[in-house]
């Protein structure tokens, strides 16, 4: 009788996730392709830049130093064993251009960004102004949505630069001007091992990672039990769910650019 | 001007509308009166096309709503308007933006005409002035005029009124009564309110419609709904506890229901 019943309970379920798969593909498909009718609404694509992208220039820029000081630290500390802490700039730089830029810079727009999506998303919903979009003829998914998808595709690989940059500079900071590495062998090291394939690698992953955040926090918050409480927990799952997303996509994308 | 035949549209197995056959004419104002849960709310939702119905047919102006295409819907939609309970207005829009919304949508004005279409629509509601003021400065009335200017903007044929007066103080319901009233007679526009105000309704009706568990109990002139012997019309009325419309939610008996087996 339990063998019974957790057996459809994983039935159950299972139908349940293809369900939900099926769901969100269909929603990403339809709100990326919507996009390509007129109007175009570039002005709601630019205010979503400016939001997503724009916003989080400084917590990128502080996140992307930091990152790059405590690396500078770290590898300083463990190459010196090997006598070859001139390698310093080179592998801060490769580690953040291949890894942390993409991997970091998504972590924080799921936090800083994504949640407020599903909150505005949910809370449009709540409020019946979604109704209103659709009673107006204005169609919701075109006006509220695809927008934020499309921004994130643009915002994200130029927020993982930013982040590549203030990494580097971290680096630097703490190698040459703290510890003393040779500044002309950081920058000739950083050069000579950074290959343009890793950094088209990591602009590759910010793009992933863009798409994957914003339409998780789209999805989430367009599907939210329109009540106070449905739109708390979805904009909780939000971030939990998208950080999830591209720590696994990072895997999968490592895999197969390696 | 619309049509109703057989709708029935359920949630999670509850009905909302069972079987509805009703017509809501041209230029009139009808209301459309029941308690909460009665599924009046499900029914303008209906009418407008913002849900589909499990069966049933949705006619508007003689073209059937629920077989049409997006874009058929859409251009339907043009002629209609509504005026949510909520006001439903844009929070990161001013009020100016919020009323120019949908011209500035569908319409290719020149934004000198748009400013005046947006002051004539303010003037009808009262409130020319506070263009600047965004929605979370405005009073629950004030809220509900601009959502009413809001939805009248593109001068639509038919107006969706979604509990028009309830949490408003007396005089601001019967300055949005008022103005349900104007538009009618002065614009023609045919009204569909949902409503459980019954004093405010039947003061405006030309024809009330009273819902119960997603029937339709009685449909007349208000002045024929007050006079109605039917026992259900009675009791919500006069908003009897007890009645018809019974005041327990469930038929099992109650000392079966707390006996310890």
């Amino acid at each position: 009788m339990t063998a019974m019943r957790l057996a459809s309970s994983i039935g159950r379920r299972s139908v349940d996730l293809v369900g939900l798969a099926g769901r969100s593909v269909i929603f990403l498909a339809e709100s990326l392709s919507c996009g390509w009718l007129p109007p175009l609404r570039l002005k709601r694509i630019g205010d979503q830049i400016a939001f997503i992208g724009a916003k989080s220039v400084p917590i990128i820029l502080l996140t992307g130093l930091f990152t790059g000081m405590v690396l500078g630290l770290q590898v300083y500390h463990n190459l010196g064993k090997f006598g070859s802490s001139g390698l310093l700039g080179s592998v801060v730089a490769l580690s953040i251009i291949r890894e942390l830029g993409p991997v970091l810079s998504a972590l924080m727009v799921a936090g800083r960004a994504g949640s407020s999506i599903t909150a505005e998303i949910g809370i449009m919903r709540i409020t019946e102004q979604m109704s209103a979009l659709e009673m107006m003829a204005v169609n919701p998914v075109k006006y509220v949505i695809t927008p934020k998808l499309y921004a994130s595709l643009v915002a994200m690989p130029i927020l993982t630069v930013f982040f590549n940059l203030a990494g580097i500079l971290g680096g630097y900071v703490v190698g040459v001007w703290w510890l003393g590495v040779d500044g002309h062998a950081f920058f000739s090291e950083t050069a000579r091992s950074v290959a343009l394939s890793d950094i088209m690698g990591g602009l590759l992953k910010s793009v992933v990672f863009g798409l994957a955040v914003s339409w998780a926090c789209c999805l989430i918050g367009y599907t939210a039990v329109p009540t106070t409480e449905g739109v708390t927990r979805a904009t909780t799952r939000a971030v939990v769910v998208s950080s999830v997303a591209v720590l696994v996509l990072d895997y999968l994308l490592t895999s197969l650019l390696l | 001007m619309i049509r109703v035949e057989n709708l029935t549209k359920s949630f999670n197995g509850l009905a909302a509308t069972d079987g509805l056959t009703c017509c809501f004419e041209r230029n009139r104002i009808s209301v459309i009166l029941g308690g909460s849960g009665s599924g009046k709310s499900t029914l303008l939702k209906l009418l407008s096309g913002l849900e589909k119905p499990d069966s049933g047919k949705v006619f508007f102006d003689d073209q059937e709503l629920t077989a049409m295409s997006r874009k058929e819907l859409y251009a339907a939609r043009k002629k209609m308007g509504m005026l949510f309970q909520g006001s439903a207005l844009f929070n990161y829009l001013n009020v100016f933006e919020n009323i120019a919304f949908p011209l500035r949508e569908h319409t290719r004005l020149a934004e000198p005409v748009v400013k005046t279409v947006v002051k004539m629509k303010l003037e009808l509601v009262g409130l020319r002035g506070i263009e600047g003021l965004m929605p979370s400065q405005l009073s629950g009335g004030m809220a509900k005029r601009i959502g009413l200017a809001r939805a009248i903007a593109m001068d639509p044929k038919v107006v969706f009124y979604d509990e028009p007066t309830s949490g408003l103080d007396p005089i601001s319901a019967g300055v949005i009564s008022k103005l349900i009233l104007d538009f009618n007679r002065a614009l023609g526009v045919t009204s569909i309110v949902v409503s459980h105000d019954i004093h405010s309704s039947l003061k405006i009706a030309d024809r009330v419609f009273i819902l119960f568990h997603g029937k339709l109990v009685a449909e007349g002139t208000p002045q024929e709904i007050m006079q109605s012997g039917d026992p259900r019309v009675v009791q919500f009325i006069s908003g009897e506890p007890e009645g018809p419309i019974p005041f327990s939610r469930t038929d099992k008996d109650y000392f079966e229901d707390i006996m310890i087996p």
